[in-house]
């Protein structure tokens, strides 16, 4: 079994923490796992991207090959739509909803939406960042976007995935493991 | 005992260093090294060894320090980005001359793509021009275990060993199986003359050539290097691949989508080891009826693959375009080259823009670029020079100020050129760290020239792109620029925020009618090491 993960965003974003999140449950539970980075200059508001490769076999590559792709999880809506082509067929779409606008260009939001949702794939959008401000935890956003997609990673259980966030924040103490682990639930449940 | 570790290739390359005994590391910040040294600096073992890990001015100060300590018998690694490599090409061809005595490891992380740098230049062409053994990990796990094999093998040969990664090895986590740490050498000093005189060097170079069979003989026998032989089919079916570095996992990916009688089509001679042993090529070249090269980076085993088989032996690879000729290489184009159909794949968006990186909201090098595209206005001929840096951004909208940016320092001295030539006004953007890299030499030119130059030293006390390390002359550009001669009246301070633009614009204006060398020092901390400091203050 296996799982290629593309995490995309917006520099400074938080996606690198969900590919954190999703390492630590992933070694827990002895899957093999490549994750590339983006780092350097397109961190600087930039659009960055995270090739996550989870699989019970030895994994090659570091990258994702187009059309390898089982799922998109993305921190901005057009972001998403940035990696298409190296998405499945049957592949998934795991996006927040708000549109992170800092170029004058930025497309027509409702063609965006559009082009979105006539995908033949299964598109999942939320905003993630009201969830976050409910669950008491603006900074929280990726974690929401993390439950969101928890149930269709598969190959590491929701219920591991939630350890690995109360174990990732356990260092900045109980407060903030809390405020995680509900964002992680309200994605979860929605 | 044998403990797994989530580790970046540049976490596993430090980690391997620290493992194998190092004492020091010596480096300058560059994208995708960076974090190697990062690590050391952190890492607990090394706090307890007091293994060396302060970053240097440059990467020839780096390569130098790193020789004297292996000179005094320890181990020592330099690390940098490829670029690196010609800053210290000086320091590094000839420390192949004077040999060493502790292990030295020089590590070169290239940037295919050019996904944070000004060019993909190869590191293994420096390895070949200095005549030393070049590693290069295919992933996470060799470059640790690579380390201390390298650092016995230049102990052995008494040679420095480069070992060159590429982006996506240097920022990939994998997991990595460590071993226990061995212990650091003790003070041996080198009783050897390390004196480059010609009669010396000419005995030490005959002595470097003496000792090339013997790498070639090392390459063969490597464990990184390996031949996986299809033997089920016959030889006229089979396509021989020549798989370096990171190559081998593309390839491993693309054949394990094949059918398996398929797959029983190629024979893999797996290389992460140079020279190139030309034993294993004409091995493979003779049970094969053809060999694809499948290199990231520059086509350096496929010119000496075909050099060694002549025009008769058909090669391919990125020279004859079934490897693309430029950017890294990637599993779509690696499938492609060995003939392996790819999936279908949706189309590009249409709904997508483009989202360059661009300055942070609030940074200082904003302030400094609308002040002086608000004074440049008024010269219609003007030129600003620019640097490596985050301020290199100011070239792209919405500023457009800078009409180049080439290499570390080139802004004070193209801006001096220019000037030679009549250019005014000749203005050049430089950051602190940039400057103490490389400009200080460029700047004493001016001053000893008396060129018409406003040089722009924007000053945020960190190196920023690289994600804010310590930067050489914090607290010291004053005293440096008078230090080599600029007149302290035009030496100026100001501090880049919006509400100093009247006195920020004055300054430069008045600094670009003075005829002669003048220095602008706009101040003002990096808004990122500033968060990340009033951070720390809070955590205490």
């Amino acid at each position: 079994m296996k799982k290629d993960i593309i995490l995309c965003g917006v520099g400074g974003q938080g996606i690198l923490s969900i590919a954190t999140i999703i390492g630590e449950a992933a070694t827990l539970a002895g899957i093999h796992l490549k994750q590339a980075e983006v780092h350097g200059m397109s961190q600087r508001g930039g659009d960055v991207q995270s090739n996550l490769r989870l699989s019970t076999t030895t994994i090659y590559s570091d990258l994702i090959q187009k059309g390898g792709a089982d799922m998109i999880i993305s921190m901005e809506p057009m972001e998403a739509l940035r990696y298409l082509p190296y998405l499945a067929k049957d592949g998934v779409i795991v996006t927040s909803n708000k549109p992170f606008v800092n170029i004058p260009n930025y497309p027509d939001e409702q063609a965006l939406f559009d082009e979105l949702n006539a995908l033949p794939n299964k598109v999942i959008m939320l905003d993630i960042e009201n969830v976050a401000k409910e669950a008491g935890s603006a900074r929280s956003a990726n974690v929401v976007l993390l439950g969101m997609a928890a149930k269709y990673i598969e190959i590491v259980s929701s219920e591991a995935l939630r350890n690995a966030v109360a174990n990732i924040f356990a260092r900045k103490g109980e407060a903030v493991v809390e405020a995680n682990l509900k964002a992680f639930d309200k994605g979860a449940n929605n | 005992m044998m403990e797994k570790k989530l580790l970046l290739g540049d976490e596993a390359i430090a980690l391997g260093a620290i493992h194998a005994g190092l004492s020091g590391v010596y480096a300058y910040p560059g994208t995708p090294s960076t974090e190697i040294t990062e690590f050391i600096q952190h890492h607990p073992l090394a706090k307890e060894r007091g293994i060396h890990s302060r970053w240097c001015t440059n990467e020839k100060t780096a390569m130098e320090a790193a020789l004297g300590m292996s000179y005094a018998g320890k181990r020592a690694l330099v690390c940098m980005k490829h670029v690196g490599m010609n800053v210290c090409a000086d320091a590094f061809i000839n420390s192949a001359i004077t040999g060493v005595q502790g292990g030295l490891v020089v590590l070169a992380a290239d940037d295919p793509s050019m996904h944070s740098s000004q060019n993909e230049q190869d590191s293994r062409f420096y390895g070949k021009f200095a005549l030393l053994p070049v590693f290069e990990p295919s992933d996470q796990q060799e470059a640790y275990d690579m380390m201390e094999v390298a650092f016995d093998y230049s102990e052995a040969i008494k040679e420095p060993v480069l070992l060159r990664v590429v982006t996506r090895l240097a920022h990939s986590r994998a997991g990595v199986m460590v071993k226990e740490p061995r212990e650091q050498n003790a003070l041996h000093i080198s009783t050897d003359a390390w004196v480059l005189l010609p009669g010396i060097a000419r005995k030490k170079y005959d002595a470097l050539i003496g000792k090339q069979a013997d790498m070639i003989q090392a390459s063969h026998r490597s464990p990184f290097n390996r031949s996986e032989y299809s033997e089920t089919v016959p030889t006229v079916e089979k396509t021989g691949i020549v798989a370096c570095g990171i190559g081998y996992n593309y390839v491993k990916e693309a054949i394990a989508q094949l059918p398996l009688e398929k797959q029983a089509c190629y024979n893999i001679e797996k290389v992460s080891q140079y020279p190139l042993s030309e034993e294993r090529i004409r091995q493979l070249a003779h049970e094969s009826a053809k060999i694809l090269v499948v290199e990231d980076g520059q086509p350096v085993v496929e010119e000496a693959v075909k050099g060694m088989l002549g025009t008769d032996y058909p090669v391919t690879g990125r020279l004859t375009g079934t490897l693309p000729r430029t950017g890294e290489l990637t599993p779509d184009c690696v499938a492609v080259a060995m003939g392996v159909d790819l999936p279908a794949i949706l189309p590009v968006a249409k709904n997508l823009a483009a989202r360059p990186p661009q300055l942070c909201q609030g940074c200082g090098h904003r302030d400094v670029y609308a002040a002086l595209n608000k004074v440049a206005a008024d010269y219609p001929d003007h030129r600003i020079f620019g640097d490596i840096g985050c301020y290199t951004l100011g070239a792209l909208p919405p500023y457009k100020a800078l009409s180049s940016c080439v290499d570390m320092g080139a802004s004070i001295t193209m801006a001096k050129g220019a000037a030679d030539a009549g250019l005014f006004p000749a203005i050049a953007v430089i950051g602190d760290s940039t400057f103490t890299h490389s400009g200080m030499t460029g700047l004493l030119d001016a001053v000893n020239d008396g060129s018409n130059i406003t040089v722009i030293i924007s000053d945020n006390l960190t190196t920023g792109m690289t994600g804010g390390q310590d930067s050489a002359g914090t607290n010291k550009f004053e005293a440096i620029c008078i230090g080599l001669g600029v007149d302290p009246a035009h030496v100026r301070v100001v501090v880049p925020l919006p509400k100093n633009m009247e006195e920020i614009t004055r300054t430069i204006k008045e600094e670009i009618e003075y005829n002669g060398v003048s220095v602008i020092i706009p101040r003002r901390e990096c808004i990122q090491t500033a968060a990340r400091h009033a951070r720390e203050r809070k955590k205490n």
